[in-house]
């Protein structure tokens, strides 16, 4: 008889603190410049300097704390976590181990119509590493880039509350996501500034004590991470029901071979004898500066969709995809209340349209590059735009074309119809006249409209259309239209 | 410019290599002497040395800073406090464009890319840099015979150790080379070789000074202290180099007092509190602080007996805190980015084979024993419970600090030591901080004061401790001591200690009417 297995899974987020300098220096921390160009005493580890801390990543990593509902201590420790590599200019890492900044939050999931609370049992800061970079230009030999090393991070840990990779995957978006609406960290995976390890064990159903771990490390892409974590749940499933045992083990994620492999096991592991960092002192944290950092966290991701849903008129589909980026979803809010402004109408169909055209028209130009993102028109250039649709003077298809020439051009939706004449045709005189012909030019069509074939009317629309260039009101055509047909 | 030349430049100064720093800016505001004849003065002196003081001169620096001084005294600009001081530092402490190699072959020839903030402060202030002194291997030792670049000379006997860590700036200002010296002081090595040596010398409070550029070795201990032959000296440099500094978190924002005000304020009714000690002070030391307690009496201070009873457990405390933060704090010596690189095999082999040739046997233990004390399932037994005991020792303190102002002990148990008697026996060599450590350990500022001289014209010296951040109460005390004592006015007969002096600056004149040579002075 086979006994069935449940996975548990827990995860340690490591997000880079979106901070201009490093934790316990001035250098930069923009990613992309030359080697070693971000570097002092201090990041490099030079004899004799010493940290001191950024007030702005502290300031970060409580808003963090806050937004993932963490208790904020008032006294955290640095402490230094002791080993030898080349990418760690000192000897030991800064870190926080006993007492950490935050503790004891959660994320909220939903999967499969399930919400899932995931418990966040920590949230610690800690400066990153240096780059290492082997056999670049020589084989055998390897690089150090310091400009990495202590950059500002926080290391979000959960409970082993996780059952799959799909709820993995659902926490993960979701950690990310309020992590970047509170500009936290920028979010961007390929760049490494947010980065996953999971703890992977499976036990007997129903069991309490949790089995042997393996600890999945360094995996940039949620893709990846999913396929590691259904890797490996099968492999310690088929390790286990063929009589061995799971090693406590390091391992990696190939996607060559869509495997993962061990790096380093549990004898192999480093006794990092941390202990608390004599060159600085506690770090206090007021109730005062958590409760001003608290009010001015901003609406996050979650509570704006249920909003935008109620109040905008958004479908949920809508308000997903809006959320899908801070700049976004600021510019949605922007342009809905540039268009009430002018429009001062039902906030609901307002919000509607604007969303509609967002997404119809606008956001295939929209580029985002880790937090920063560029929305071509700015939203009053838009509400402007949806103001002439709405008040008739061009129709829906030419503002398609408009907002093209807005975002080629940069020139305002009123300047770009004026100069180009793009008001509608509402001269019923005009119009008749052109129907008139067009009804005389096909004698066919008409005849088949009168015995009954009604949705001959688009094929005349069209026609009306064309002749004007589609400059006149869709409104008045049809009516006109109508009566015409009608004989 | 050799001595003779300079003889002749100076005519009928009568120039002393033991005017201090006082003496010496007054010659320089008054135009009695430039900054330049001063430096080279020094420079010559420090040349001339044979008793091992200096590691690294900065000849060209030092008359750099000089002949700007005597620029800005040409173009009557107002001098800095310190103008016209020469000064040795510490060879832990960073200095652009000198060698900082903390007397250790791993960082031979290391050059520093940038000043530590007390030497920036230092040079704003007119002080010139002469030079970096030797000193036990990162700050490691009592006898400064851990450096990796030979032994230092005690200058009142040659026989016999300068102290340590800081032996050689202490020799620097013993022997008249320079006017005020720095050293660090971890768990009393500015205090020790300052007893050793006969000068005074200061241990501020943690976080009075500033760590940022002195090369760490108990990072919860270090403290940058001067040397000099006068408290007044002593405050004046303390002045200059106390106070915040944004880039040591351990700095405190605490507003520096007035140090060189303190010195001349009244002592009547100070509260000196006599520790009690075991049997384990020399005869020598005995009737020296005898004679100190006498002449504190004599001054109008009462003085009380006071106990610091977890004292005891300093050393113990000391060796498991001192030892784990310096198992952390020089792992970044591993040969990747600068110091010596042995290559080996691999990378293991490489960090091995770095750190075996680079550290010296003293290092190599202190790290084995740290590294130990922090191990999983070690750390509370060892490193937590040494903090506790620490805490308990500060608590001592406050206790004692109820019933008396400054607390009081020899420096250092016994006189200096020869050379080579105790370095077999590393527990021996420990104990001879025994007095120096609880200070220490409590973060609590003091200062040794020349008290007299043992039956072989040793220096002794004796400690003076305060609360914390009160420095200014022990440069009073020690100030008033010094106006009735003079001790401090004694120096060692460098003539027969070196090789030479410097010609017209002769020592001979200036030692001929005070200096008192020990029995076994010059050896």
């Amino acid at each position: 008889m086979s006994i069935a297995y449940e996975p548990t899974i827990g995860l340690e987020v490591h997000a880079q603190l979106n901070t201009c300098t490093k934790l316990f220096c001035r250098c930069s921390t923009d990613y992309g410049a030359p080697p070693n160009d971000n570097i002092c005493p201090t990041c490099l580890g030079l004899p004799g300097a010493l940290p001191s801390p950024n007030r702005q990543a502290v300031e970060l990593a409580i808003r963090a704390g806050r937004a993932l509902h963490c208790t904020i201590r008032g006294k955290s420790v640095f402490a230094r976590k002791n080993y030898f590599y080349p990418d760690l200019p000192k000897g030991y890492q800064i870190s926080q181990f006993e007492l950490p900044l935050c503790e004891d939050g959660h994320v909220d999931i939903e999967v499969g119509g399930e919400t899932r609370r995931i418990r966040i049992q920590r949230i610690h800061m800690e400066e990153d590493a240096a780059k290492n970079i082997h056999g670049a230009g020589q084989t055998g030999t390897t690089w150090v880039d310091y400009n990495r090393a202590c950059t500002p991070l926080i290391e979000i840990v959960t409970h082993p509350d996780l059952r799959n990779a799909d709820e993995t995957e659902a926490y993960l978006k979701k950690l990310r996501e309020i992590l970047m609406f509170t500009q936290v960290n920028d979010g961007n995976l390929e760049e490494g500034s947010f980065r996953c390890d999971a703890n992977v064990s499976i036990k007997p159903v129903g069991r309490e004590e949790l089995g042997t771990r393996a600890e999945l490390k360094n995996i940039n892409s949620f893709k990846f991470v999913k396929k590691a974590i259904d890797f490996e749940i099968v492999r310690q499933e088929a390790l286990i029901s063929g009589g061995g045992t799971v090693v406590q083990e390091t391992r990696g994620w190939s996607e060559g071979d869509g495997k993962t492999f061990s790096m380093r096991t549990k004898e192999e592991a480093h006794d990092y004898r941390y202990f608390p960092d004599p060159d600085l002192p506690p770090l206090v944290v007021t109730e005062d500066q958590v409760a001003r950092v608290e009010s001015e966290l901003p609406e996050l991701p979650e509570a704006k969709r249920a909003r935008w849903q109620t109040e905008l008129g958004l479908t949920e589909y809508d308000a997903v995809v809006l959320t899908g980026h801070p700049v976004l979803a600021t510019y949605l809010e922007d342009t809905v209340a540039a268009l009430q402004a002018e429009l001062n109408g039902d906030l609901k169909k307002v919000g509607k349209k604007v969303a509609n055209f967002l997404q119809g028209e606008v956001l295939q130009h929209v580029k985002t590059d880790g937090l920063h993102g560029e929305v071509p028109v700015p939203p009053g250039g838009l509400a402007e735009l949806l103001v002439l649709v709405e008040n008739a003077t061009i129709n829906g298809k030419i503002a398609k074309d408009v907002v093209v020439e807005m975002i080629e051009t940069g020139r305002g939706a009123k300047a770009i119809v004026e100069k180009r004449g793009l008001a509608q045709v509402t001269d019923t005189g005009a119009i008749q006249s052109e129907i008139d012909a067009i009804v005389a030019a096909h004698p066919k069509e008409v005849e088949a409209y009168r015995c009954g074939k009604e949705n001959l009317i688009g094929f005349f629309v069209g026609q009306v259309m064309k002749a004007t260039k589609g400059k006149a009101n869709p409104k008045v055509v049809n009516e006109l239209l109508r009566a015409s047909l009608k004989g | 410019m050799d001595t003779a030349a300079l003889e002749t430049q100076l005519g009928d100064v009568d120039v002393s290599r033991w005017w201090n720093a006082e003496r010496c800016h007054r010659a320089l505001v008054d135009g009695e002497i430039t900054a330049e004849q001063w430096t080279r003065l020094a420079l010559t002196w420090a040349q001339e040395d044979e008793l091992g003081t200096f590691l690294f001169l900065d000849a060209e620096g030092a008359l750099a800073q000089a002949t700007q001084l005597d620029r800005q005294r040409a173009g009557g600009e107002t001098l800095g406090p310190l103008a016209g001081m020469t000064l040795a530092l510490k060879d832990n402490i960073c200095t652009l464009g000198a060698t900082t190699s903390c007397g250790s072959r791993i960082l031979e020839g290391y050059l520093p890319p940038f000043d530590a903030t007390v030497v920036e402060r230092l040079r704003r202030a007119g002080a010139v840099i002469v030079g970096k002194t030797n000193m036990d291997e990162f700050a490691m030792g009592s006898s400064n015979e851990n450096s990796a670049y030979g032994n230092v000379h005690n200058p009142w006997n040659r026989d016999r150790a300068p102290g340590g860590s800081s032996g050689g700036s202490a020799v620097a200002t013993a022997a008249g080379m320079v006017s005020c010296s720095l050293g660090s002081d971890t768990g009393g090595s500015v205090r020790q070789p300052g007893a050793f040596c006969g000068v005074t010398a200061v241990k501020p409070t943690y976080g009075r000074v500033s760590r940022y550029g002195l090369v760490a070795f108990a990072s919860s201990l270090d403290q940058i202290g001067p040397f000099a032959r006068s408290a007044r000296d002593a405050a004046n440099v303390l002045q200059v180099i106390a106070g915040d500094d944004p880039r040591d978190a351990t700095c405190s924002s605490r507003p520096v007092d007035d140090y060189v005000g303190a010195c001349g304020q009244p002592v009547k009714g100070m509260r000196v509190g006599l520790l009690r000690t075991g049997d384990g002070d020399e005869p020598g030391v005995k009737v020296a602080m005898g004679n100190a307690v006498a002449a504190l009496k004599e001054l109008g201070c009462d003085v009380v007996d006071v106990e610091l009873p977890h004292a005891k457990y300093g050393v113990s405390v000391y060796y498991l805190v001192a030892t784990a933060e310096a198992s952390s704090n020089l792992a970044r010596f591993d040969g990747m980015r600068y110091g010596l690189r042995v290559t080996g095999e691999d990378l293991t082999d490489t960090y091995n084979s770095t750190r075996a040739r680079g550290f010296g046997p003293e290092v190599q233990r202190r790290i084995m024993l740290g590294t130990y004390a922090l191990s999983a399932g070690y750390y509370d037994a060892y490193y937590m419970k040494a903090q506790k005991v620490r805490t308990l020792m500060a608590q001592d303190f406050e206790k004692a600090f109820v019933d008396c102002d400054v607390v009081l002990s020899p420096t250092s148990p016994t006189t200096a030591f020869k050379l080579g008697e105790r370095t077999r026996d590393p527990l021996s060599m420990y104990l001879a901080d025994v007095y120096t450590l609880p200070a220490s350990l409590a973060g609590l500022p003091a200062v040794s004061v020349p008290c007299g001289f043992d039956d072989e014209g040793l220096p002794v010296g004796m400690q003076m401790v305060a609360p914390a951040f009160e420095e200014s109460r022990l440069f009073t005390l020690a100030h008033a001591y010094e106006q009735v004592t003079e001790w401090n006015q004694r120096h060692p007969d460098v003539a027969s200690a070196g090789k030479t002096t410097a010609g017209k600056a002769s020592a001979g004149k200036a030692t001929a009417g005070k200096a008192t040579a020990g029995k076994g002075g010059a050896a």
